[in-house]
């Protein structure tokens, strides 16, 4: 009986946190569907919901997110390479980690800070794009470095001890033996990396503030807003309408990231079957 | 003479590539030490105007209105109602799911449910932060009617839905790690399952769940978007989860929102909040991984 009791207790904590999922997005589906349409991708914000659309903010995230992978690729993986091949067990490499485990606790916000007093202030690049793809950078960082760690770890040493005993050096070694045999796992955590960029809105706003804006930024100094701000806008209106709209962006935001993620997977798991 | 030219170049090349390779991995130390340097330099002029003694005892905060007061406690005691009624929600329903993954469901059961549970940690919270304000403050407001629409227990319960899956797998992974023969010893005089669980389980595995509970409140604290749009703009020193706070993030985010002057004493302000938000996660991520440290040294 009470076996039963206790069973009933532990499935139902786990379907009820499934359940709130499924409501959560059955309620913002509900909410934005009828908003969807081929004009609310190609409008500009506008001071009516009806005739609004995220053009601005979808051309500042695609903006925002080539030039973030830009920085964070050779970044990420260069530091992951450095610590998994070269460094050994030195203090410098001690120290680098346990930095980097720190720094993925560090709340966005803290970032969105250093940005605004870093980037745009004192280098002098203003409410940019550069300036919120460089604070995204530093943002995303760790996730790339351990993910990328990780890719390398799972590189066979017997691939890599056949190299250096044909005379090849670490760097020859790095080259042609274990970036070709972890890429499918960089690129996943790379992935992976960019839709939590994609979805980040504290470190933006911090840094861009709330911008109305009605062109397509052309240039990484311009002005700029993305998704999730452009949502978290309409969402403090407090008309039903711009709440709508809302809903609508969150949909195209969820399926941004839903595209990334199967991507990231699917790559992980073709990885997986070709090695063996 | 030819091959002597071509191992001095392969030797150059490999100490360049170190070398850069190796400032690669500084940036990461540069960042650590950037926002240690940029939060404490402009938080500096701010601890000039305002004594530390009126920012950590004054009872009122409105930098933004006259009389300007920065007294951090209505912000202090915002954040922390927001963040336990969040650590709550999420223990309750985390604990309860990782008790079901480890010691109930199959290997089958538990690879697809993992990473179902796992989306709820990969939604943005801009997304959280709707879901509070436009579905569960209804639902509190019908069961409460005298609720305003901004308030504290929207933001709480769904961030807590947010941080499940933290719970969930940091306490699984404490549950897994307590040896089987301690399970074993318990089934072979004649315990039942939820008595294993809770008798031999739980209690092995109590440093573990007690650092999850720590790594989510500092996960709390630090959450922005979710107070933002759901629980208000207004300081308050208050235990009434129904009324409206305002948190240290929210307040951020608020003198954000506008075209603040660099310099102005605003400006400075959410630096300075901003540190003691700094401090105050470092401090608990440094518990919370410490009990973990020590626990996974229990069964060695």
């Amino acid at each position: 009986m009470k076996e039963r009791l206790f069973y009933l207790l532990f499935l139902s904590s786990i379907l009820i946190a499934l359940t709130c999922l499924l409501i959560l997005l059955i309620d913002v589906v509900l909410d934005g569907y009828s908003y969807l349409s081929w004009d609310f991708l190609t409008n500009y914000a506008s001071r009516k919901a009806e005739n609004s659309g995220i053009l601005a903010p979808l051309a500042g995230t695609l903006w925002l997110v080539i030039l973030t992978a830009f920085c964070t690729i050779p970044l990420g993986v260069s530091t992951a390479l450095y610590l998994e091949e070269f460094a050994g067990t030195n203090i410098l490499s001690k120290i680098i980690k346990i930095n980097i485990s720190n720094l993925a606790g560090v709340p966005s916000i803290i970032y969105g800070l250093l940005g605004l007093a870093f980037f745009t202030y004192f280098i002098g690049l203003g409410k940019s794009i550069i300036a919120g793809a460089l604070t995204m950078t530093l943002l995303v960082l760790p996730i790339v470095i351990i993910s990328a760690q990780e890719a390398i770890r799972t590189v066979q040493p017997s691939l890599k001890e056949a190299a250096y005993a044909l005379g090849a050096t670490k760097w020859e070694v790095s080259k042609k033996i274990i970036l070709p045999h972890s890429i499918g796992g960089i690129m996943s955590g790379i992935i992976l990396a960019m839709s939590r960029a994609v979805g980040e809105t504290a470190p933006i706003l911090i840094i861009s503030s709330l911008v109305f804006i009605t062109t397509v930024p052309s240039s990484p100094l311009d002005r700029f807003t993305v998704l999730p701000l452009q949502i978290y806008t309409w969402a403090s209106f407090p008309k039903d309408e711009f709440r709508a709209i809302a809903s609508a962006g969150i949909i195209v935001l969820l399926i941004i990231l839903i595209t990334m993620n199967s991507l990231a997977i699917y790559i992980r798991w073709k990885n997986q079957t070709d090695n063996y | 003479m030819m091959q002597k030219r071509n191992i001095k170049r392969r030797k150059t090349e490999e100490i360049f590539v170190v070398n850069l390779l190796k400032l690669s991995g500084l940036v990461s130390i540069g960042t650590t030490i950037g926002i240690i340097f940029i939060l404490g330099s402009q938080s500096i002029p701010f601890f000039g105007t305002v004594s530390l003694k009126e920012f950590f005892t004054g009872l009122n905060w409105t930098p933004l209105f006259v009389p300007q007061e920065f007294g951090v406690m209505p912000l202090i005691n915002g954040t922390f109602m927001v963040a336990i009624i969040a650590a709550l929600v999420a223990l309750i329903f985390g604990l309860g799911s990782a008790f079901f993954l480890s010691e109930y469901a199959s290997r089958k059961v538990r690879s697809y449910v993992k990473p179902l549970l796992e989306i709820l940690a990969g939604i943005p919270t801009v997304v959280y932060g709707y879901f509070a304000l436009t579905f569960v403050t209804p639902i509190i407001q019908y069961i409460a009617p005298e609720t305003i629409i901004f308030n504290a227990l929207s933001a709480g319960i769904v961030m807590g839905i947010m941080i499940i899956p933290m719970v969930s797998t940091l306490s699984e992974d404490a549950m897994s790690a307590v040896p089987r023969s301690l399970r074993e010893a318990a089934y072979s005089l004649g315990a039942k399952k939820y008595q294993v669980a809770l008798r031999i389980v739980f209690p092995s595995a109590i440093s573990g769940i007690v650092a999850s509970f720590i790594l989510s409140i500092s996960r709390a604290i630090g959450e922005t978007m979710i107070v933002s749009l759901a629980a208000g703009g207004k300081p308050a020193l208050t235990l009434n989860p129904l009324e409206a706070i305002q948190t240290i993030t929210a307040y951020i985010v608020t003198v954000s929102q506008g075209e603040t002057p660099q310099g102005s004493i605003e400006y400075q302000s959410i630096f300075a909040v901003g540190l003691l938000l700094f401090v105050l996660t470092l401090i608990m991520n440094l518990i919370g991984r410490w009990v973990v440290y020590k626990y996974a040294q229990e069964f060695e």
